[in-house]
């Protein structure tokens, strides 16, 4: 068995199995969006899509695609880091660059979705 | 016809390079790649390759022809060439010991990983261990692997991490002892493979059925095998 | 001793074929120091190829199925000259050493019962031959001799082998008091020369079918051991006796089973006639194969051959249907489409008679130990032991069974491997190689490193098959034998003589070639003189000026000294241990 320490998941399964729900979550939430912009796009107000936005369903549901948006690419970026940047020093530095840059996004997601 | 093959001495060259010859084949027929080697190998001696059988099962004779991988005693000329000129490089990513031998050790180690032999340690009695044809039937496509490593070195994630992805033909090989109805060491086997790299690395490219000269499908195989993984995990 | 690094093991077993494997897997399992040195990555070797089966009285097809009965197949097959002690060993071991395999995970074709499937194969038959055609050869499909393989390298590994992959045996190291002590080998990677040192020797190099142009052998079968034993000076046994397989694929060589036979198809001149009727009344096409290989070449040679040249005959199987063809046979197919462009299921495969097996090669006894004569008395050879094709035990005879090489190789390597457990278990003593003896074994090596300006490896090699193709083929004439050997006498000052103009190390396969063609030229110069000189026709040595077969004079082993070039007479062994004698009656199919 294969080990690396920055590893997401305890194992290659629950990689792949986070990897694929969260693009379920992902798809999911895109055509809710897809879908109400088309509803409601030819003359959308700031007011409409703030009241949207501010329902509570919404606000988990985008919370939870943020988390998925986070986890889906750490995963993904990892495998693409482990793939091709050779140089463990380049590697870490990269994996850091997307770790902190991951955190921020979601920390300011949330103070985002949570915060008006 | 013009071949261009791939040479490398290490004791000589301090680079490998390309070198085109002139190769005359004989009239009417077509010829395998192999046989067009051997015919350069009678002219000039220091080229060196593998080769066994000649018949395509003993796995010694992969390399890359026009860019895809085979086997050069199976592969006619014909079906190769392009442009007139046949270009015969090493198999892709392994180091080259000499011209077009590389040096498979990083290949075997993978296949030495997976526990390739039948684990069973209840008495068998005095006879074979029954299996009946339709479990016996579940080894076809797996079985027949000749290791010549054609589907691993066409295979870019075991490009990049040969040290940790077992690659299709390891992955194969996996499979075919955990579909073996008299293999007792299933947990054993899955557990061992159950990481981030060993059979996740398999994007699902297909290279490796492209190329395969058995016609296997590693690609099927590498799919049960993230079945059983996903049904031991839930 | 010139600074050459030196390995020591237990036990060197030089060929990583099936024997060799066995055997080294058998002394692995009890723990000893085993290496396994082999010129090519193990599943490489010549086994992969064999297709139809592993013959062997398992009874799964029949559960009345005895060993006696295949032990008569055997005798009968051999025209004879088979060694009745040891055909009853295989015989009788036989079932063990199979199970074995299955137990080792072999994936066996099977029954309905869950049992191994077996099939029909030439020469074989029930009671003695009184109850017609048997079914004795297990197959994992077409691909038994892969399978086997595969299972073997699996097995070592499982058991910790020292594998030398890829090291090129030289010559045998001898010490003063004649004890074989190890081999001088080449690992090819790089180059380097190696003194590996064993307190025993297996030579499981396999045949040497490259002797001939026409061969369904890989490359590699240039008959490296019994070039190292010759050159040592020891005798070979029964050189004469090639078995050409009837059904090779014509133009290419390349082996299609006597299994398609066993599965119902059979042989078709031009006429579209079932010729193996007139031949062979009852066992057809399904006879022994120096029979069948001889009435395929007399229809060819009376005009009734197939094509252009009328020069080769159908094996159709066509009338079996897709089915049978694609599930039984199913690398048949695909050896048919690539080299003969015909799918079998619905075109007939043109084949001819082509060199396959090596029945002759190092006397050994039962327990695998290399036998010599001195005055007449059967000694064993200290510290070398062999197994496989390259030896003789003898249990083929003048004539091998289909699906009895793959039992051979397993029931031998393993008997070979059980004695020389025995004997390190009992300690061996011997004294170590001094300088000299060491220099002794390296003197060819250095011959032809040295050699600058000499003769060109390819071209005598051709020259050297064309030469054993036309003179010492399916049938022999003492004529054309004469004019044979005058060609080889000639050929042997310029094999010495052999100049590489690449002298580098790393993996140089110009030296390697030259090595294994002066092996074939030793094994090409046994077999041309056993031929010519046993004056008899026996199982597959078939001569023009000697058609019958002569008890009287030839009921016995041959044995070719490489010193002297004489051909001297072995005694077969008429006393099997559980069993009557088979006494040698005519032989008919």
């Amino acid at each position: 068995m294969v080990t690396n320490v920055l590893n997401y998941g305890r194992s290659g399964v629950a990689d792949w199995v986070v990897q694929r729900f969260s693009a379920l979550i992902l798809a999911a939430y895109t055509v809710v969006m897809v879908i109400w912009l088309a509803v409601n796009g030819s003359e959308l107000t700031f007011a409409q899509w703030q009241g949207f936005m501010g329902q509570t369903w919404v606000r988990i549901f985008t919370l939870l695609t943020v988390l998925a948006l986070a986890g889906h690419a750490w995963i993904g970026l990892w495998t693409v880091a482990t793939d091709y940047l050779k140089k463990s020093g380049v590697r870490v530095a990269f994996l850091g660059g997307v770790l902190i840059s991951l955190f921020s996004y979601v920390v300011w997601g949330i103070s985002i979705i949570w915060g008006f | 016809m013009l071949v261009s093959v791939y040479r490398y001495n290490p004791e000589t060259d301090s680079e490998p390079y390309m070198q085109d010859v002139e190769v005359s084949l004989p009239e009417g027929k077509d010829p395998m790649v192999l046989d067009v080697l051997n015919l350069i190998k009678e002219k000039d001696q220091s080229l060196s390759y593998r080769r066994s059988c000649r018949e395509g099962v003993c796995g010694s004779d992969g390399v890359n022809m026009n860019g895809k991988n085979g086997l050069a005693c199976i592969t006619p000329v014909s079906e190769v060439v392009s442009r007139g000129k046949l270009v015969v490089r090493p198999l892709p990513g392994l180091p080259v010991v000499r011209d077009l031998v590389v040096d498979m050790g990083v290949f075997y180690k993978q296949y030495q990983r997976i526990k390739p032999y039948l684990q069973n340690s209840s008495p068998a009695g005095g006879r074979e261990r029954l299996q009946s044809p339709e479990d016996r039937a579940k080894l076809d496509g797996l079985y027949e692997c000749i290791l010549c490593a054609c589907c691993s070195t066409s295979c870019p994630s075991f490009w990049w991490n040969p040290e940790k992805f077992v690659g299709p033909s390891g992955l194969l090989q996996a499979y075919r002892f955990l579909a073996d109805t008299r293999d007792e060491a299933t947990e054993e086997r899955l557990a061992d493979l159950d990481d981030p790299f060993s059979v996740f690395r398999c994007r699902g490219i297909m290279n490796c059925v492209s190329v395969c000269p058995k016609g296997l499908n590693p690609t099927k195989a590498i799919g049960h095998i993230r079945d059983m993984l996903l049904s031991r995990a839930t | 001793m010139t600074g050459l690094r030196k390995l020591s093991f237990d036990a060197v077993v030089i060929g990583g074929g099936g024997a060799g494997m066995r055997a080294s897997l058998q002394m692995a399992q009890s723990g000893f120091k085993t290496a396994c040195l082999t010129k090519v990555f193990p599943t490489r070797s010549h086994t992969v190829s064999a297709q139809g089966g592993i013959t062997c009285a398992i009874a799964s097809a029949d559960p009345n199925d005895d060993w006696r009965w295949h032990m008569y197949d055997t005798v009968k097959g051999s025209d004879y000259i088979g060694d009745q002690d040891a055909i009853e060993y295989m015989c009788s071991v036989g079932p063990e050493a199979v199970f074995e395999l299955e137990h080792m995970g072999l994936p066996f074709s099977r029954f309905e019962n869950g049992r191994i499937y077996q099939r029909p194969f030439g020469g074989q038959s029930k009671d003695y031959g009184a109850g017609g055609q048997a079914a004795r050869t297990c197959a994992a499909a077409d691909r038994t001799g892969h399978a086997l393989l595969h299972t073997l390298y699996q097995a070592n590994l499982k058991n910790n082998t020292t594998f030398l992959n890829e090291w090129f045996a030289v010559d045998l190291v001898r010490n003063q008091d004649g004890v074989v002590v190890g081999v001088i080998a080449i690992e090819i990677e790089t180059g380097e020369v190696v003194f590996v040192e064993s307190k025993a020797t297996v030579l499981a190099t396999g045949g040497a079918g490259r002797i001939y142009a026409s061969t369904t052998n890989a490359h590699i079968n240039t008959g490296d051991g019994i070039g190292m034993a010759l050159r040592a000076g020891y005798a070979m046994q029964d050189m004469e006796m090639w078995q050409f397989h009837p059904t090779g694929i014509y133009g290419a060589g390349t082996l299609v089973t006597e299994g398609c036979r066993g599965e119902g198809g059979y042989l078709i001149n031009k006429d579209g006639e079932r010729f193996m009727e007139r031949y062979a009344p009852n066992a057809k096409d399904l006879a022994g194969r120096d029979v069948v290989a001889r009435s395929m070449m007399t229809e060819i040679l009376e005009g009734r051959g197939c094509g252009e040249n009328s020069d080769h005959v159908y094996l159709k199987l066509d009338h079996l249907g897709k089915e049978i063809v694609h599930n039984r046979l199913p690398g048949i197919t695909e050896l048919s489409k690539t080299f003969a462009h015909v799918d079998p299921a619905v075109t007939p495969i043109p084949v001819v008679p082509t060199c396959h097996y090596m029945m002759g090669g190092i006397p050994t006894n039962v327990n695998g130990q290399a036998i010599t004569q001195i005055k007449g008395k059967d000694q064993a050879i200290p510290g070398l032991y062999a197994c496989g094709e390259a030896a003789c035990v003898s249990v083929h005879g003048a004539n091998r069974l289909g699906g009895n090489s793959l039992l051979d190789l397993v029931v031998f390597g393993r008997a070979a491997g059980i004695f020389i457990e025995e004997q390190l278990q009992q300690g061996i003593d011997y004294r170590l190689a001094s300088e000299d003896d060491v220099d002794r074994a390296m003197s060819r090596l250095n011959a032809l490193n040295s050699n600058d300006n000499g003769e060109d490896t390819a071209v005598l090699k051709r020259e050297l098959q064309s030469c054993m193709q036309n003179y010492f083929g399916v049938f022999r004439d003492g004529e054309y034998m004469k004019k044979g050997r005058d060609n080889l006498n000639i050929m042997r000052d310029r094999v010495a003589n052999i100049a590489i103009s690449d002298k580098s190390g790393a993996f140089n396969t110009a030296r390697m070639e030259a090595l294994e063609l002066q092996n074939l030229f030793e094994v090409a110069e046994a077999t041309a003189i056993a031929a010519d000189e046993r004056m008899e026709s026996r199982g597959a040595h078939s001569r023009n000026d000697y058609p019958e077969r002569d008890d009287k004079n030839w009921l016995c082993h041959s044995m070719y000294h490489p010193e002297t070039k004489k051909l001297t007479k072995r005694d077969v062994n008429f006393k099997p241990q559980t069993v009557d004698t088979f006494e040698p009656k005519v032989r008919t199919y």
